[in-house]
Order: structure tokens, then sequence, then C-alpha cells
């Protein structure tokens, strides 16, 4: 089994490097070049069924179960909510169901992005998450039954 | 006899700004630049302080008590139902009727009205850039009544295809539910004309005045419109306090919409009968404050003086289209020849949401997205656009804050 950084870790890591902007220009400077640089998406996943709902871009996200981790992928039309993407795939892809689903993600709060978990609508990163940890449990649930 | 030069010099702009206190808060550390004023505009200090009196000195329940309180609390009121006659010119108060909003306005026009009158086979007329206010309720009565659904279409530059309206319309066509001015486009449609064509073709007319009610002088006798509706947080007022317009003698004959207080004459469990116009269709404890403090709105409007406020309107929608026309890869989406206070523009190859977030960041407040109008975002072929649009209070170094906003943003996202 790869193994990866707790996820903690990454989030402190990814605290760290915002810890290192003066403005929030630099911020979405920044997220804007993670999103142009997440690798698109191939256009076999973009189907309905991979849409999060929620989002007022389009946002696709696959989950994949492998060796007990869970990866993702995911793009988007808009380039900002990519970058936030990018960051949590960061976080959470090689991760098993269980860190996953009781990952606390207290970074997008510390790096001020707390604004894109808002309830209006409008913003798909509370979707994104709610998603991605569907998927860590739906995975979980399935290879617990599998196993018993 | 006052010249123009006098009204003219009654619309200082630093003085109007001086009584929005929202205006001079800061987001995300710059000065706020409000441009989603389609999606509601800010109060002045007369709003405010209407309803802060309003609770502090007059609240009681309306319409029942004998105290002074109560009468003085009805007396607000109904003075809001005369302010409101007299700003939509109505030739009887009793036609006036409060709602939440415009929204709940065209349900209970539906919800009665088309309850009575719609029958399997009949035809309503809608169009392609209505909000979704104005396409559901419609959708569900036909969905109960086997009628049809029919949709004007829209052009390219955003304008109603008259043509197509003229010929959709037949013997069949009971109601035409329209627009007045597009929340997404701008576009103020020909209410005049399609009043009278629907009426020529036997058919009522329901008009949307959500945009136009701030913008416009609305004068229902002269549209000679058999229904209208506007929300009051849209022309500086509260929310939650909404009017519809409804002719005399199409809302005496309409069946009652929500049973309760207020709307009854006498109630015994062997039947009730109904009180008369607008009590009617008020069931319940209104929302008073709000009403009450929209009678303010409508004065401050008046005071300021429409044809004032239309002039600076126009003025920042012919410089903030033409700031925006210089910037390459931006697509103006709407460009009727009849176009009010709202500008929609998409640019190449960016997202409407990132430029949204680019410009919150600098303060200032756009919308972007579908603008609840999604079937009119498919004719355009565009998940949404970025909406500017502007009120009485709004200025040209604003727009210039938002086009350096745009500018960075597409330096940044392309």
């Amino acid at each position: 089994m790869k193994t990866v950084k707790p996820i903690v870790e990454t989030e402190q890591e990814i605290i760290e490097e915002f810890g290192l902007f003066d403005s929030w220009d630099e911020k979405y400077e920044y997220i804007i070049d993670l999103g142009k640089k997440l690798p698109t998406l191939d256009e076999e996943y973009k189907q309905d069924e991979n849409r999060v709902r929620g989002c007022q871009s389009t946002v696709w996200l696959v989950a994949f179960y492998h060796d007990g981790q869970v990866t993702f992928k995911a793009d988007s039309d808009a380039v900002i909510v990519k970058g936030l993407i990018s960051m949590l795939i960061r976080v959470l892809s090689g991760h098993s169901p269980d860190e996953i689903i009781n990952a606390p993600l207290g970074f997008i709060d510390s790096i001020g992005m707390t604004s894109h978990l808002a309830q209006t609508r409008s913003n798909g990163l509370l979707a994104m998450v709610r998603q991605m940890k569907h998927y860590a449990l739906a995975f979980k649930l399935k290879h617990q039954s599998a196993a018993t | 006899m006052i010249d123009a030069q006098t009204i003219q010099s009654r619309f200082d702009i630093d003085h109007i700004r001086s009584q929005f206190p929202i205006l001079s808060r800061e987001v995300k550390g710059k000065p706020l630049v409000y441009f989603d004023n389609a999606a509601t505009s800010q109060k002045p200090r007369q709003v405010i302080d209407a309803l802060v009196h309003y609770y502090s000195y007059q609240n009681a329940n309306i319409h029942r008590g004998i105290h002074s309180l109560a009468e003085e609390a009805t007396a607000a009121f109904e003075d809001t139902r005369d302010e409101v006659k007299r700003f939509i010119n109505a030739a009887h108060r009793e036609e006036i009727i409060f709602t939440r909003g415009a929204t709940e306005g065209i349900n209970l026009v539906a919800y009665t009205w088309g309850r009575q009158n719609i029958s399997a086979g009949d035809e309503i007329i809608i169009s392609a850039m209505e909000h979704h206010s104005n396409i559901v309720p419609w959708q569900l009565l036909c969905e109960e009544k086997g009628a049809l659904l029919r949709v004007i279409p829209v052009t390219g530059k955003g304008e109603l295809d008259m043509d197509a309206f003229r010929k959709m319309l037949t013997g069949k066509t009971k109601l035409v539910a329209v627009v007045h001015v597009s929340n997404a486009l701008g576009t103020v449609n020909p209410a005049r004309e399609i009043i009278t064509l629907a009426h020529e073709a036997g058919a009522l007319v329901l008009l949307d005045g959500a945009q136009s009610t701030v913008h416009l002088d609305i004068d229902v006798q002269e549209l000679n419109v058999d229904f209208f509706v506007f929300s009051g947080h849209k022309i500086y007022g509260p929310t939650g306090a909404g009017v519809l317009y409804g002719k005399k003698h199409l809302l005496e004959e309409m069946p009652v919409f929500l049973g309760g207080g207020e709307m009854i004459k006498e109630v015994s469990f062997e039947g009730t009968t109904y009180n008369e116009l607008p009590y009617k269709y008020e069931a319940g404890t209104p929302n008073i404050a709000d009403t009450v403090a929209l009678k303010a709105a409508l004065e401050f409007i008046r005071h300021t003086g429409k044809e004032n406020i239309r002039r600076h309107e126009n003025e920042l929608l012919a410089y903030a289209t033409e700031k925006l026309e210089q910037i390459p890869g931006v697509r103006i989406i709407g460009t009727a020849k009849e176009k009010i206070s709202v500008i929609s523009f998409v640019i190449d190859k960016v997202h409407p949401q990132d430029v949204g977030i680019l410009l919150d960041n600098r303060g200032v407040a756009v919308r972007t997205g579908h603008h609840c109008a999604q079937p009119l975002m498919d004719i355009f072929c565009i998940p949404g656009t970025i909406r500017a649009s502007f009120a009485m209070y709004n200025t040209k170094e604003e727009i210039d804050e938002m086009i350096t906003g745009v500018q960075r943003a597409i330096k940044l996202l392309s």
C-alpha cells in the first residue's frame, strides 16, 4: 500500500503556503494557478451522473477505490472552483474511506475560504466536500459488506 | 412651474448616497460597490427609520382593535395602500392587494382567477424571457387544467418576437403573462402594444413589474393592464411587502385565495361569507411593519423624481455599455433598443462565476449565473452571465472600479 501524508499534515502545509500571501489577490492568483494546473478530466467521465449538484459552475467528480484507498479526479468549467477542488484532492486523495469521512478540513477556514462553503447555492465547495465524503462512505459500506 | 434645470439640480448624487447607510460600509477592505440592484435594492434611511418607528411607537394588530394603537397602526397600513394607488395610478384603492412580493401576486392570480377561468384546451402565453416566478405558476395551472402554455420567442437582441406573438394570439388565448422589464437582460417590453393585442384577442394580461416599477412611470389605467405585480424590496422598500394590482371587477369576481382571519365577513360552521376588497385577499395578520415602511420608499422615489432617477440610470447604463464594449472578449447579452438599468455580459473562455468571485474580492457586488431565467440562458447558449444592475445611488466611478476589476479578472483567468 502506497503511503501518503496524513490528512492533517497536508492541511497544515496548505495553511503555511497561504500564510506567505499578503493579499487576497495573491491568494486568488494562487488558486487560479492551481485550477489551471489540475489535469482535465477525460471526456468519458464528464457524464451527468458525475456532476456535483449545487454548483453555479459545472463540476464533475469521480472516485476510484483500490487497495483500501480512495482516489479522486475532478474538473470544472470555472477555474477558481477547480483550484479549490485541486486542494481538496491534494488533501483527501489516496486515503482510506474512514480517514476521508473523518477529515476535519479545517484548512478551508484557516486560509479564509470559508465563504466558499456558505450555503448560497452559487458556491460549490460544500457540495463538493459532501460528495467526496459520500463516495468514501459508499466505498466503505460496499467493501465492508463484501468482507462479511 | 418647475423648469428642467431645477429638477435636475435636485438630483444630488452625494446627497442621495448619504441617505443609504449601507453604502458607507466596506467589503473585503474596499468600499462597497453594489451592482446587484435587480436582485434587491438597498434601503434609504427613511425606510429603515419607518420600520424602527413602527415597532417603537405604533405596533398593534390592525383592522380589529378599537384602541388607539390599533387605529394608528391600521391608518399607517392603509396609508401605504393610498400611496401605492397613487404610485401606479390605480382607479380604486381596493384594487391594491398586499402580498409578500411579485411571486405571491402571480401565484394568487394563478390559483384564483386561473382555476376559475382556465379549462382544457385553453392557452396561456408567457415569454422566453420570464423569470421562473412567471413560468412555474402557469405551468402548474396548465398541467392541472389540461391547458397549453405557449412561449413568445426572444430574438438575438433580446427582444420579444412580436410577429410570433401576434400569430400566437387566438380565441383560445385566455391570458398573456409577461415581464415588463427583463431581469436578466434589461429589455423593456412594449407593454402597451402587448396589452392592446391581447385584449383584441379577448385575453387578459398580467404584467410582471418586479423590475420595471422602480424605473418606469407605471400607470395601470393608461396601460389598461388587468393584473400588475411588484415587490417592495426592489424599489428601495422592505422585503416581504409586495403588491398585486387587479382591475376591481376581476378581483370581485375571482374566488378567494387563502382562508383565515381578516378575509371573512361572517364565519359559522354552516358557511362563511367573505370580506370585501381588498381584505378578501389578505387573510391573517399581514406584514404590517414592512408594508407601513413601503410607503416611505415610495415617497422617497416620488420626492427624488422618477424622471431624475431614470436620467441618471440611463447615463450609467450607456457609460457601462461603452466601457465594456471596449474590452476585448466581452460580449453583451441583450442589446435591445429599449433597455434600462441592467447590463448582462459574458467573456470569452472565462466563467462568469470566476469573474464574480474576483469582483467581490474588490468589493464589487454583481450577480452571476442564470438569474432564475434558465430557459433564456439556453436561447443564448450560455450557462449564465455576469450582470450589473444599477440604482439611483450608483456612480460612474463605481463602474470604473468594475471595469478595472473585469480587466484584471480577464488577465488572471485567461
